[in-house]
């Protein structure tokens, strides 16, 4: 009987001593690009460094919003990917650390102002600009030009082809609200879009189902980011993408840590393998063609060449605060929504 | 009752006591983070470690010091072993420990949260808190459990329901998990609607989001956009109209018409049951969108240009049309068969032709069952998520709002509230309206005694018409259905027709190697979850709306009808609003469970326990009371005649009630969406992301998978109970709800 309890014993210290060993390591994870990413990430990274990856998978304003109401008690460790106005907010409120990686030298010089701009707080780790794609079938069965600039959107041969979404409720399109104000000025910008309102057959939720239903044929023309457009043409449809004669605005997707962090040790290990080449290559085995921020990372050659567009000097901290923010929505909703089509 | 077993302890007692210092001294008090079947924290620093350490230990080391009082509920029944039931000591000493001890947990559980204090006044009183508590965990929850369990034996003790411990138990046991589970949520939701941005409550910051231009607008009518609500109502009731105008031809065709074929039409009733959402609005799109085949074909016949007309309000009239014609069916052949044809006969016996002996007698007779047809029309196309989502275009309604309010940027769970609150209005005045109708009049023409008519057939000038409507309509429905199959199996609709089975082996690919399958397909993860979740619940469903369905047919005690009206409610709740309220009730202590699989069970719990309810209360009117009678004449407690007497002889409903909830939850999507978490995601969640990633393909290849395997599953429930059995029961629990 004493050998039996005597064994038994033994087999739970030795079972008790494996299940801690192999839990030591762990980070959560919280994941604010596309579900296909988030998830080849953490297997990734898992791979990579034999670190337990357990991830949460929100949008970026879903994300800011939890980690603020923990912030008295963090549950995350890093925060990858979405778009950077909710980092730079979260940074503004002090819920994310103050981190240089050694990676820095082998990023583009983008990103490391977005770091700056945020005191260290956060980094850039993409960036994608805005413009539109048209079905090419479409267009040709109704007799359309093609489109060039954002101007020509307005004409009123468009009129029912346009699709975009709805600035109140998709990030994407906010991002366009604020560059046509950044572009033709405040006043012109928003004749702009009511010009464009004519146009809309329909404003949908989401940031990148326009261009998804112009792939379809479903609709004409989207406007949406270009890296979005490039997915769909590489997927077989046919959409061609371009880039606006006036210049256009853009997003840079980032990446902070979370401020009391309980894996602090393995946040910083995520934090500079995701800003490796390595890591940042992945991006197109899960056909995301945004911009990479290391210098070295492979690009498709179907990825719209940054270089060649015309990018404005897009003022992230102005119109990435919520009170500019809300005042151009409402302004949008009073002025813009309101009109009949 | 009986004298012997009075004067020594109840074995119930004794358990419910031992069970409640298990709780106590040897479970995690708190929720562990790890999940709930994750056993890691055996190993890892218990019974000291502050995170898992049960109550007693917290206490030891000085913290979490507001457990403390718990002891006396827990030491008081300890006076209550050996005393005699019928002693007054006995009930007293049983339901104030009760009473306290579940009295002080949800005290404290709500007054103290995760940053201390929870209520500004308590800061204000005792200072703040310098300690914080999280979601409740195993300790908690059978500490819990103990004291609701000793508070129904005093009660019991005392004289309630007959002094019947096992009737009291299971009331208090349903009344709890229904008021944690339903009311709670809802109350928190119709709370957070008037929450402010800073946190304080307003009733200013209500009526702003209430009277809003996107709610009630007018603007259709100026050629602008109506609000949300106002397109719901419309719809709803269009839909409503429409399903039961079609539900009523089929019925007709299938019970008074010379066809054919009607075997094959009544197999349409079970297409709403095992369909995923939003499929049929995809065939939808690939047949009418603007670059569908249909579209196409017609604009080039024509030479005309093709139009975006699905996207709106014409597409999701169609939709939902398809998806709850059928319910409409199923309701409207119990009521067109239950008119009796002796009344019918009588007419004709009196000269009255057949067209007047239809209008005058079959169709007034009908009315019941029309207006219970309608109004199951509005609340499903009012709860209906999927449909709007695929083919809403800038047609706004409710139930989709509400998901964009809480997922999109604008992240305003005020204005979900809001909407919430609009839709509940909506879908409980419909059901209000429902009961209050089929509760007045008596219908019923059919007897228990022999009734040997033939119903006669329709008038030839109404059989004609329609036949052609409901033939059309079947065909249009195979239609929508063969392009779900071909959909699963054609390259990339629309640009490349070729044949391919890419799609399913995308998803459900599987490699055999050494160790055993490697399930490679990117469906398997969402697929194993959703049985597995599914396979969980439905148990669970059947348990619960068994007792209750007992409790219901079986015991009279106060408060009856309001418990029934309770348990009944959950159905006339939208997907959405229970979404919606669970995130905002459950993401914070005292019960912690967002983004873990628990939420998901306990969702299908409420959400299908109606079902349940309904199907035990069928078959269980149909259980003559003198069986139980005997049984406890015998000397079995009413525990042991529920156990021995009536659940075996309900086992084909059982069975049924199993089947159906295991299907529902494989379906569901409107709570779903906002439950599921990248752990435990949900096949409907995984459709819905491929949907919006554009993987068509995909998506239907994972719902006909999906069809299939719950066609299999149901076509086995009616192989095993036989096939008389399913049809009433579905009439019934439709019918009456």
């Amino acid at each position: 009987m004493k050998k039996i309890t005597a064994t038994i014993a033994g087999s739970l210290i030795a079972l008790a001593a494996t299940v801690s060993t192999s839990y030591a390591d762990k980070l959560t994870y919280y994941c604010s690009a596309e579900e296909d990413w988030c998830q080849l990430m953490a297997r990734s990274f898992e791979d990579a460094t034999g670190i337990d990856v357990n991830m949460t998978r929100k949008s970026s304003g879903e994300t800011f919003a939890q980690v603020r109401a923990e912030s008295s008690n963090p549950k995350g460790d890093v925060w990858w990917g979405g778009t950077g106005d909710p980092h730079l907010q979260a940074a503004e409120e002090g819920l994310t650390m103050e981190y240089i990686s050694p990676m820095r030298d082998q990023l583009h010089d983008w990103a490391i102002s977005q770091a700056e701009s945020a005191g260290n707080k956060t980094i850039g780790i993409y960036s994608g600009a805005l413009g539109y794609g048209y079905n090419s079938e479409l267009l040709a069965a109704n007799n359309l030009p093609e489109p060039s600039c954002w101007k020509d959107l307005l004409k009123p041969e468009y009129k029912g082809h346009v699709q975009m979404a709805n600035p109140n409720s998709s990030g994407t399109a906010y991002t366009t609200l604020a560059s046509m104000v950044q572009i033709f000025g405040e006043d012109e910008g928003f004749e702009f879009m009511k010009g464009l309102h004519a146009n809309i057959n329909q404003y949908t939720k989401s940031g990148s189902a326009p261009i998804k239903a112009a792939g379809r044929g479903e609709s004409t023309i989207g406007i949406v980011f270009m890296h979005d457009a490039v997915k769909q043409a590489v997927s077989g449809f046919p959409v061609k993408v371009v880039a606006p004669c006036e210049g256009t605005g853009y997003e840079i997707g980032s990446m902070s840590i979370i401020e009391g962090a309980r894996n602090l040790e393995e946040a910083k290990m995520f934090y500079d393998w995701a800003l490796s080449a390595e890591a940042q290559s992945l991006a197109l085995q899960v056909n995301s063609f945004q911009v990479p921020s290391n210098k070295g990372a492979q690009m498709s050659e179907s990825a719209p060449d940054m270089s060649l567009i015309k990018l404005i000097d897009y003022d992230f901290r102005k119109y990435g605060s919520s009170d500019e923010r809300k005042r151009l929505l409402q302004k949008w909703d009073e002025e813009v929504s309101t009109l009949p089509q | 009752m009986t004298p012997a077993t009075a004067t020594q302890t109840p074995p119930v007692l004794i358990f419910w006591i031992i069970a409640g210092w298990v709780g106590f001294v040897l479970c995690p008090w708190y929720g562990v983070e790890d999940g709930f079947f994750s056993f890691e924290w055996l190993v890892d620093g218990y019974p000291f470690e502050e995170d898992y350490s049960p109550a007693a230990f917290l206490i030891g080391q000085g913290e979490k010091l507001w457990l403390a009082p718990l002891l006396i509920p827990l030491l008081l029944p300890l006076l209550a072993l050996g005393r005699e039931k019928s002693d007054p000591t006995y009930f007293r000493i049983l339901t104030v420990a009760g009473a306290l001890g579940f009295g002080w947990l949800i005290i404290q559980g709500f007054s103290i949260g995760i940053r201390g204090f929870n209520f500004q006044w308590m800061n204000a009183a005792f200072g703040t808190l310098g300690d914080r508590q999280f979601g409740m965990g195993y300790g908690a929850m059978i500490c819990a459990s103990a004291f609701l369990f000793l508070f129904t034996q005093g009660i019991a003790a005392r004289g309630a329901v007959n002094g019947d411990v096992f009737v009291v138990g299971a009331i208090g046991g349903v009344v709890t998990i229904v008021t944690a589970f339903v009311f709670f949520p809802i109350a928190n939701m119709l709370f957070s609607a008037f929450v402010t941005d800073e946190g304080t409550y307003s009733i200013s910051v209500f009526v702003g989001k209430f009277f809003d231009d996107r709610l009630w607008g007018i603007g259709c009518f100026f050629g602008t956009r109506c609000g949300a609500a106002l397109n719901s109502l419309v719809l709803a009731i269009a839909v409503g109209f429409t399903t039961t105008v079609l539900g009523l031809a089929f019925a007709l065709v299938v019970t008074r018409s010379g066809f054919r074929w009607k075997r094959i039409l009544r197999a349409l009733t079970v297409l709403p049951i095992i369909t995923p959402p939003f499929v049929i609005g995809l065939a939808l799109i690939l047949l009418f969108g603007l670059s569908g085949s249909v579209t196409v074909f017609f604009a080039d016949l024509l030479g005309t240009q093709p139009t975006r007309w699905l996207y709106g309000m014409p597409g999701v009239l169609i939709a939902q049309t398809l998806a709850f014609t059928p319910i409409a069916f199923l309701v409207l052949i119990g009521v067109v068969e239950g008119v009796s044809p002796s009344m019918e006969e009588a007419a004709q016996t009196l000269r009255a032709n057949r067209w007047q002996t239809f209008r005058t007698v079959s169709l007034p007779l009908m009315r019941p069952g029309l207006a219970n047809a309608f109004l199951l029309g509005f609340i499903e196309s009012m709860a209906d998520f999927g449909n709007p989502l695929v083919l809403g275009g800038n047609f706004d309604v409710l139930s989709t709002e509400i998901f964009f309010a809480i997922v999109g940027a604008q992240y305003d769970q005020g204005r979900a509230a809001v909407l919430a609150m609009v839709l509940l209005f909506f879908t409980l005045s419909a059901f209000f309206a429902q009961r209050a109708w089929l509760g007045k009049k008596s219908y019923t023409t059919v007897s228990g005694k022999g009734d040997a008519g033939v119903h006669p057939l329709m008038p030839s000038g109404l059989a004609f018409p329609v036949m052609i409507v409901a033939l059309s309509w079947a065909i249009f429905t195979a239609t929508v259905y063969g392009m779900i199959v071909y959909g699963s199996v054609v390259e990339l609709w629309g640009v490349n027709n070729s044949l391919t089975f890419k799609h399913y082996v995308t998803a459900f690919s599987i490699r055999i190697e050494e160790e055993g399958i490697r399930w490679t397909g990117s469906a398997w993860d969402s697929f194993w979850t959703t049985i597995t979740i599914a396979a969980i619940a439905a148990p669970l469903t059947g348990a619960v709306g068994l007792v209750t369905a007992y409790l219901l047919t079986r015991q009279s005690f106060a408060g009856k009808s309001a418990f029934e009206f309770g348990t009944m409610l959950s159905f006339a709740i939208p997907g959405t609003v229970i979404g919606v309220s669970y995130i905002l009730a459950f993401n914070v202590p005292p019960i912690e469970i967002t983004g873990t699989g628990i939420i998901l069970v306990v969702s299908f719990i409420f959400r299908n326990m109606p079902v349940g309810v309904r199907a035990g209360i069928a078959s269980m009117s149909q259980l003559d009371k003198s069986l139980d009678e005997s049984s406890l004449t015998l000397g079995a407690n009413s525990w042991q005649t529920f156990r021995r007497v009536i659940l075996p002889l309900l086992r084909p409903a059982i069975l049924a009630a199993l089947v159906y909830s295991f299907v529902r939850a494989m379906t569901a999507i409107s709570a779903v969406i906002f439950l599921v978490s990248a752990q435990y995601d949900m096949a409907t969640s995984y459709i819905i992301g491929r949907v919006e990633n554009n993987d068509y393909g995909l998506a239907i290849a994972y719902s006909t998978t999906l069809i299939f395997v719950m066609l299999s599953a149901v076509a086995l429930m009616q192989v095993i109970v036989g096939r008389t059995q399913i049809g009433r029961r579905m009439t019934q629990s439709r019918t009456n709800v």
